[in-house]
């Protein structure tokens, strides 16, 4: 039997645990044993302020993507079958077009001459074009919209499980359906928001292409801070210093949510 | 509950919005790709094939268009036989190592793709991987095994290892056994856990941005860096086919998984 897992788990070794190791011995050696990268990290400006924006506009991301996505999970679940599937496909419909696509999607839709802007001038709305991207707008308009589907998602899992029997005695109790909603339904459904919460907030703290693409430059997330000091700087200390904080903080935070829910259930959706 | 309650009106709008949201940009590039304006005006002025020529006409496209195809093509020959043996030792045996290999599978789903890629980048730099086609398969390769894995153990779970106990009683050795009597059970997770893994090796960017290079440079990697420089509709018309491509394949996956349950 572990004749028939080890070529997987050679590719895995050589691919992930190597290289991430790596970084890790890399972030703390040069010549001998140093913290200096790690107290660049911490005490310099730019590395401080871009860790800060990270989990500013990855708590943005996913607040966003809480509030859109609820109430269409929600509706998925009370509508008859055939609707909730057809919604079902269109909330995944975008999950399997490349993230690249999407992010050139949003640039033909925000730039200064897009389409949005076109669309707002024409109905004599704006008269000069608004800056709706190269900036951090720009940047959460399309992380949040390649991250909602792993809101839904598990969102809908969990509300599915929601036996309608206990709707309908908090009804026959009495209760509006609003009641019913706030006292029964939301908090049986938390271990879906939370799921789909964690799952948004880890993938946007290291994403990459959007904030890259649409970020203009002046949104730095983490995962540019790490590809710069690779790329421009040939910082490799910096970099993997970085890479380190980062894998730490996604880490810590599946650790804290395994305590509440189990990890298949988050990691069941990707 | 009355259905046009007007909290239920809200709920509707407030789906429909998000929806649109959704779907729209994923649309916005058809007309866009078949444009027949140089800079982007929307609607488009007329329609034309222009940009599908310049992607066709275009060597340094079809190049990356060949690389992408092949590297997507020799990800799920690997990935594929991999993870499907990785996934039935696990569901098979009661080690309890087992279980840490579960994990260390799902890894590349875990650890952000940039940190991954950084630490590719280093260990192939040292071992001369990079910019190659062999370096460029194998991070697809390991990239790809946990969308095997898991969807191969969910294949699993509906089936009952008793058949291939019954299979081997009558003689058949462990390997013939699986084959003629778990495989066919299973084909269709195995199929759709090889097409995620395809899909997956075609949009990969990240990892390809900092191992790949010089004629080894799938699509990916020139769409990414001929964003950064302009919004060139060409990008529009090779996004259209990737789109319409990843489409066709989850609807055949989709197919083949309702066929067989």
């Amino acid at each position: 039997m572990l004749a028939l897992v080890s070529p997987a788990l050679l590719v895995i070794l050589a691919l992930i645990v190597l290289p991430v190791g790596w970084l890790a011995w890399q972030s703390i050696y040069h010549d001998g044993f140093t913290l200096v990268n790690y107290r660049r990290v911490f005490t310099e400006d730019i590395y401080w302020r871009s860790f800060a924006l990270t989990f500013e506009i990855s708590l943005a991301v996913t607040l966003i993507a809480l509030l859109l996505g609820y109430p269409v999970a929600y509706l998925a679940n009370t509508l008859p079958k055939g609707w909730s599937i057809l919604i079902l496909s269109l909330v995944v419909l975008p999950f399997w077009t490349s993230v690249l696509v999407r992010a050139y999607a949003w640039l033909v839709l925000l730039q200064r001459s897009g389409v949005i802007n076109q669309f707002l001038r024409y109905l004599e709305l704006i008269s000069e074009p608004l800056a709706l991207v190269h900036n951090t707008f720009g940047t959460v308009v399309a992380t949040v919209h390649i991250l909602l589907p792993f809101m839904v998602l598990p969102l809908y899992a969990t509300m599915q499980k929601i036996p309608n029997d206990l709707m309908q005695a908090g009804a026959s109790l009495g209760a509006s359906p609003s009641l019913t909603f706030v006292r029964v339904f939301l908090p049986l459904s938390l271990p879906g928001v939370l799921a789909g919460c964690t799952m948004v907030f880890v993938l946007c703290l290291g994403f990459y292409i959007t904030p890259e693409l649409l970020g203009g430059g002046r949104t730095v997330m983490v995962s540019m801070l790490v590809s710069r000091n690779v790329e421009l700087y040939n910082q490799f200390g910096a970099a993997s210093a970085v890479a380190v904080v980062l894998l730490l903080s996604v880490l810590a935070i599946f650790f804290v949510v395994s305590r509440f829910i189990s990890l298949d259930r988050v990691l069941g959706q990707k | 509950m009355t259905r046009t309650s007007p909290a239920r009106i809200v709920l509707y709008v407030t789906s429909a919005l998000v929806l649109v949201y959704l779907i729209l940009p994923v649309l916005i590039i058809v007309p866009i790709s078949f444009s027949s304006a140089r800079f982007l005006t929307f609607p488009p002025p007329s329609f034309s094939l222009r940009w599908y020529q310049q992607y066709f006409a275009n060597p340094a496209w079809m190049q990356a268009t060949q690389v992408t195809l092949t590297v997507a093509v020799l990800t799920v020959l690997i990935a594929t036989p991999c993870g499907v043996a990785a996934a039935y030792a696990i569901s098979q045996s009661k080690l309890r190592i087992m279980r840490v290999i579960h994990m260390a599978l799902l890894l590349p789903l875990v650890v952000p793709i940039i940190i991954t890629a950084v630490g590719i980048f280093f260990v192939y730099a040292k071992v001369g991987l990079v910019a190659t086609m062999p370096g460029l398969v194998l991070a697809n390769v390991m990239l790809g095994l946990p969308y095997v894995v898991i969807s191969v153990l969910a294949g699993l779970q509906s089936f009952d290892p008793a058949q291939e106990m019954v299979a081997r009683s009558l003689g058949m050795n462990r390997l013939r056994s699986f084959f003629a009597v778990t495989l066919p059970q299973i084909k269709s997770s195995v199929a759709a856990g090889g097409i995620f893994a395809f899909i997956s090796a075609m949009d990969e960017t990240i990892v390809a941005l900092f191992i790949s290079g010089g004629q080894y440079q799938p699509l990916t990697k020139r769409m990414f860096t001929a964003l950064r420089d302009e919004i060139d509709p060409t990008i529009a018309a090779i996004s259209t086919l990737m789109t319409a491509a990843s489409f066709m394949l989850v609807l055949f996956a989709s197919a083949r998984q309702r066929k067989n349950s």
